[in-house]
């Protein structure tokens, strides 16, 4: 036992005769209390608490909501060969041999991995079945489409694949020189355009969060105000007024993670069936990807994280100013 | 126990509460303090809380100097201090017993002590049958009793109560005022305000008059 030393104290000084190993453990005991307290407040009043859930919850959940239907279009993006190609759409007349030698001369740069050449023959074989206008191909006397060359550079950087498009198109058998990637450019920077928005939406919304419990806590703390007095009067500290309200924020701001995470496993739910069938249709397997156990534990801590933040807000800001008058 | 050093108060609006008091309360005194109301008994009593700080003046409380204790120190100071309130000012969403285990739970006191202490406390009162009713069930007598029991229970040296017969009858302000003269037995220092001239005089105690901020008898015993 570790007694502070008081001497020439008679016994009814007793009370400060306390262990540090003691403090300790009704340090503990007060947080068990004051937990298990606020927590059977946030109960006793089940619709008030439900709604502020709710708020909670959705404002967190559109964020994390679109952040998952981002993440399952990059997923789809990802899916997509992003390596740039450029094709070579040659002049008509051009004899499929002399394509061929030009194929094989082109490979031989030293910034193309490859070349692969696409007779207009062959073109129109892959045309009529991917289109379905195999009838109206067959009437055509002469054969439309011009000989192809892929042409895939080995190299990366945008001015690179540019100026061997150039050098491409300057060939006297090349009449069209065209770069597939502009299309999946625009649409990763859509996605990154997206995913700002996003992020700055998420930002307005946890900061609403938090401002929305830390009027709830200051209700809470308005309630209370008569036992915070008393508790001041009899020598409670700032700390020990303010734990209950801590936990009552961090309640509040648990329960609106499980609400979030429901709700955003219930919206995946629901648009899982219309996603499987439409990716059918074009024939990918793919699959619908959630917020899974680890990230749905993540969004009710976070929500926790938020309450705390939003209980000290309005701690700090509401109950210094309660004092014993 | 209690010394005031030439002690003056003016609030903010230029009221001057006390003026130049200057008492000293040994340890087992049992004093009471008395005057109009807007005399500077509440003033008085709230300098030795903390819950106000003199303009001039020291204010000694066993013998620590109030002036030297700051913000973050008045929990501890008041938990060394037992109060009684006119208003008994408890909790009344709360049975009896977790009023008076107030104090024991701020101080930080091991459960099985505080069921102890409590029991003790509320036994002294005379209430121990009525730990688990809610205060709002209680009498007026019974509430202040209750008050009496949270604000001995941390076996404290100062017990300071503002009129605390203020709402009762005088059978039951002599059973109060009894409780009190039974804590200063047992060495408890005791310092109470009341206008209850006709109850106090009868007690033999010493008795401090205060008239318009400054006091005007019984500054030596």
């Amino acid at each position: 036992m570790s007694l502070r030393p008081q001497p020439g104290r008679r016994d009814g000084a007793s009370q400060s005769r306390t262990s540090v190993s003691d403090r300790y453990r009704s340090w503990l005991q007060h947080h068990r209390l004051s937990a298990a307290d606020s927590l059977f407040r946030v109960l006793d009043k089940p619709l008030a608490s439900l709604m502020t859930w709710l708020v909670i919850g959705i404002a967190l959940a559109l964020p994390v909501g679109l952040s998952v239907a981002l993440d399952n279009a990059r997923a789809i993006s990802d899916g997509i060969d992003s390596t740039a190609r450029v094709s070579l759409f040659l002049v008509d007349g051009t004899s499929a041999s002399r394509a061929g030698t030009l194929a094989e001369d082109i490979e031989q740069r030293d910034d193309v991995t490859e070349v692969a050449f696409l007779s207009s023959e062959e073109a129109l074989v892959e045309f009529s079945q991917l289109s379905g206008f195999a009838d109206v191909l067959d009437s055509l006397d002469d054969n439309p489409l011009p000989h192809v060359i892929l042409v895939e550079p080995g190299v990366t950087d945008e001015a690179s694949v540019e100026a061997l498009r150039a050098d491409m198109l300057a060939l006297p058998e090349v009449a069209q020189a065209v770069l597939d990637m502009a299309w999946l450019q625009r649409l990763n920077r859509l996605m990154e355009l997206s995913r700002r928005l996003v992020q700055a939406l998420g930002v307005l919304l946890l900061a609403g969060v938090v401002l929305i419990l830390g009027n709830t806590i200051r209700l809470a703390i308005e309630n209370r105000r008569d036992e915070i007095v008393i508790t001041k009067l009899v020598g409670g500290s700032n700390a020990f007024v303010r734990r209950p309200f801590l936990y009552t924020g961090l309640w509040f701001g648990v329960g609106g993670g499980v609400v979030a995470a429901i709700l955003v496993a219930v919206a995946l739910w629901a648009i899982d069936g219309p996603v499987a069938a439409l990716a059918a249709s074009y024939g990918s397997d793919f699959e619908l990807g959630g917020l899974g156990i680890m990230n749905s534990l993540n969004l009710v801590l976070f929500g926790g994280i938020l309450g705390l933040a939003g209980a000290w807000l309005a701690v700090s800001r509401h109950l210094g100013g309660i004092e014993p008058r | 126990m209690i010394v005031f050093e030439r002690v003056s108060k003016r609030y903010e609006e230029g009221h001057d509460a006390l003026r130049e008091v200057s008492v000293s309360i040994d340890q087992d005194d049992m004093v009471f303090l008395t005057g109009h109301s807007g005399a500077g008994k509440s003033t008085l009593m709230r300098l030795i809380m903390l819950m106000e700080r003199p303009t001039r003046g020291q204010v000694i409380v066993d013998g620590q100097n109030l002036a030297k204790v700051r913000r973050r120190g008045i929990p501890g100071h008041r938990r060394n201090i037992g109060v009684v309130f006119q208003n008994h000012q408890l909790l009344f969403d709360r049975p009896v017993f977790d009023n008076v285990a107030l104090p024991l739970l701020i101080a930080g006191q091991d459960h099985r002590e505080v069921g102890r202490r409590v029991r003790a406390a509320l036994d002294k009162v005379g209430l121990l049958d009525k730990e688990r009713a809610m205060p709002i069930t209680l009498s007026g007598g019974e509430q202040q009793r209750v008050g009496i029991a949270r604000a001995v229970v941390g076996r404290p040296k100062i017990l300071l109560a503002d009129e605390p017969t203020g709402n009762l009858d005088p059978a039951l302000s002599a059973e109060i005022m009894e409780l009190f003269q039974a804590f200063n037995q047992v060495g408890v220092t005791v310092l109470i305000a009341s206008h209850d001239l006709a109850l106090i005089s009868r007690l033999h105690h010493r008795i401090l008059t205060l008239r318009e901020g400054r006091l005007v008898s019984g500054t030596s015993d």
